[in-house]
């Protein structure tokens, strides 16, 4: 009884978030004394096999050119007899917008018990316990799954990848697969860009910067560090910055490895989008900024004094 | 056309965070609740766009909880609902709200079902998903536009690092964010209208939760904010290196 994982791919290639969800998936299987396999839908990146070093023993491909367009009931459908055909007890999706769709659909399709924003391993001593984020990670929920059948979405960059050797064994599912209801007419990318959703590095500027014409401020640093760009709400609605970089309660959540806000006052509904970052700087010159309270490392003071040094030195530390 | 939206009661967003009864119950005492913003801002406000579009349109609102529910429901009528319905049970598995509604949604053959993207309490993000699937009807989720052309529906909808354009026939459940429609507030009129829209309130149906909440629990407090003087911002960078070891 494995347990399986979904692998969520895109331009021919496994999410980064998937790769977070199959070595979770290992992790799990290790403790429950199993393999952990992995599926995945449409065409079969290249090297899949590869995904092997994250601890997959085998992946279930089912290369269909219809299953390279999303449909979440098609989804749904095709994995949960991939389920009952691998008899797995334990299904983890990355809770990203495709695992958002499907798992709500298998989870009801199956009567499975399912946890979405998982930010830890399960813990077995007393049932099957799962940690959840709430209130955009303001607090915890401990929810036990009472069904045979469980199923976990792992918050992103919640479990750290650990990469072993090996290679996946390659399996080809038989699944008769439906004529999907929602079809894809169009796809619009911002290129060119960090997408922010994935980011490790996010720099964040608001109405502290004063206009659009000092944005440099923050790309300048952004683009030496390879990081994404983000703004707060304020700064989206009088369009200085794209309304995809709103980050907060009403915008995106995301959890980077550090979160740089300069001029941003920390709002609770701006904190409620950034708040599980690992490392949060704030760059602002009221030491009364609500913040400070929420951050690891700052500056009072002025950005446009303090920022163009840091600039210069993390370019500096680059070779740049 | 019939339109139905979930709405769900959640804690105001500056709400203060903390647990009683050995930390299993949210602390509601001087709690202000409201309807989860994405319901209210996005699915229910666009669901009234559709209804001014098209006149004969109805748009039903559903939530599954308590008599503590009823204030946000009028507030949801007076923004524009036509009626609405209340399971009178209280539940924290989605699972178990999901199949109340479903029940409810399959005697009255709806062609469109908005959710918010997520509630901003259990950041859940499943009621949607599981309607669909019960209902056996197609599901778009993190929609950020929702037009509609005769019985076809065209929404966009959030993919990372971008939006992906959707075509699908009515009937289909959608999850709302931002986007989809602007908030309004709601004026006198409706404020008094509302008063005397049907407000049904039904039992609710034997369906066993799949999942429980055992605990909850607050995120350990921040060692606090390493200062760095003004004039040094160079060493910022420096911790960043080498103690953060972010890059
Ligand atoms: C229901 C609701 C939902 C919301 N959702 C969101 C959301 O999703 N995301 C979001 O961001 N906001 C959201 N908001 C708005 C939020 O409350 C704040 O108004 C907003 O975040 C403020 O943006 P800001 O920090 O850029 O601007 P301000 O509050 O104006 O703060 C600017 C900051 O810059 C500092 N500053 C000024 N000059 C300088 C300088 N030269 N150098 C350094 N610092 C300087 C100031 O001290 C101040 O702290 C929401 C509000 C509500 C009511």
């Amino acid at each position: 009884m494995p347990v399986l994982v979904f692998l969520d791919q895109s331009e021919g290639q496994v999410k980064k978030n998937s790769i977070e969800a199959a070595s979770y998936a290992a992790k799990v299987a290790e403790l429950a004394g199993t393999t952990a396999e992995g599926i995945i839908l449409g065409s079969i990146p290249t090297g899949l096999a590869e995904l092997g070093v994250y601890g997959l023993k085998k992946i279930h491909t089912l290369k269909q050119e219809t299953l390279d367009h999303f449909d979440a009931q098609i989804f749904a459908k095709v994995i949960a007899e991939a389920v009952s055909v691998i008899g797995a007890k334990i299904i983890v999706f990355s809770n990203n917008v495709n695992g958002k769709a499907i798992a709500p659909r298998l989870s009801a399709h199956l009567k499975a018990g399912l946890v979405m924003g998982a930010i830890d391993l399960p813990v077995t001593t007393d049932g099957f316990v799962v940690k959840k984020s709430l209130f955009s990670g303001k607090a915890f929920a401990n929810v036990s799954i009472k069904t045979e059948i469980k199923i976990i979405t792992l918050n992103h960059n919640s479990y750290k990848v650990i990469k072993g050797e090996g290679a996946a064994e390659i399996s080809e599912l038989s699944v008769q697969v439906d004529r999907a209801k929602v079809s894809v007419i169009a796809v619009n990318k911002i290129t060119g860009e960090v997408p922010l959703a994935e980011a490790e590095l996010v720099i964040s500027g608001g109405r502290g910067l004063k206009g659009p014409e000092n944005w440099h401020l923050v790309t300048d640093l952004a683009k030496a560090l390879g990081a994404a760009t983000a703004c707060s709400r304020a700064v989206a609605d009088v369009d200085w910055r794209p309304h995809h970089e709103h980050v907060g309660q009403t915008g995106l959540t995301i959890a980077p490895n550090l979160y740089f806000a300069i001029g941003i006052s920390g709002a609770i509904q701006h904190l409620a989008g950034v708040n599980r970052s690992k490392v949060i700087v704030v760059i602002n010159k009221d030491p009364e900024a609500p913040f400070f309270k929420a951050a690891d490392y700052g500056i009072v003071g002025d950005a446009f004094e303090v920022m163009p040094k840091i600039i210069d030195e993390v370019k500096r530390l680059k070779g740049l | 056309m019939k339109i139905l939206v979930c709405i769900s009661k959640t804690p105001d967003t500056t709400a203060k965070i903390a647990f009683t009864d050995n930390n299993t119950k949210f602390a509601e005492a001087g709690i202000q609740f409201i309807i989860n913003p994405y319901d209210e801002w996005y699915a229910l406000v666009r669901a009234i766009e559709l209804k001014e579009a098209n006149p004969d349109t109805q748009v039903h609102l559903i939530n599954v909880g308590g008599p503590d529910a009823d204030p946000i429901i009028r507030k949801a009528l007076a923004l524009g609902g036509d009626e609405a319905i209340r399971i009178n049970a209280n539940g924290n598995d989605s699972y178990y709200i999901a199949a109340q509604i479903a029940e409810v949604a399959k005697q009255n053959s709806y062609d469109l079902i908005l959710t918010g993207k997520e509630t901003i309490d259990y950041n859940g993000s499943s009621v949607g998903g599981m309607l669909a699937e019960l209902l056996d009807l197609p599901f778009v989720s993190l929609a950020t536009k929702v037009d509609l052309n005769g019985t076809t529906c065209t929404v966009n909808r959030e993919i990372e690092g971008g939006e992906e354009v959707n075509e699908v026939t009515l009937p289909v459940v959608i999850s709302c964010g931002k986007g989809v429609a602007e908030q309004r507030i709601p004026n006198m009129r409706g404020i008094m209208g509302a008063r005397s829209k049907p407000l049904k309130v039904v039992e609710p149906q034997a369906i066993d939760p799949l999942t429980t909440i055992v605990s909850f629990e607050l995120p350990p407090a921040k060692a606090g904010v390493k200062l760095v003087s003004p004039d040094h911002p160079e060493e910022l960078v420096r911790l960043l290196h080498e103690e953060a070891k972010l890059f």
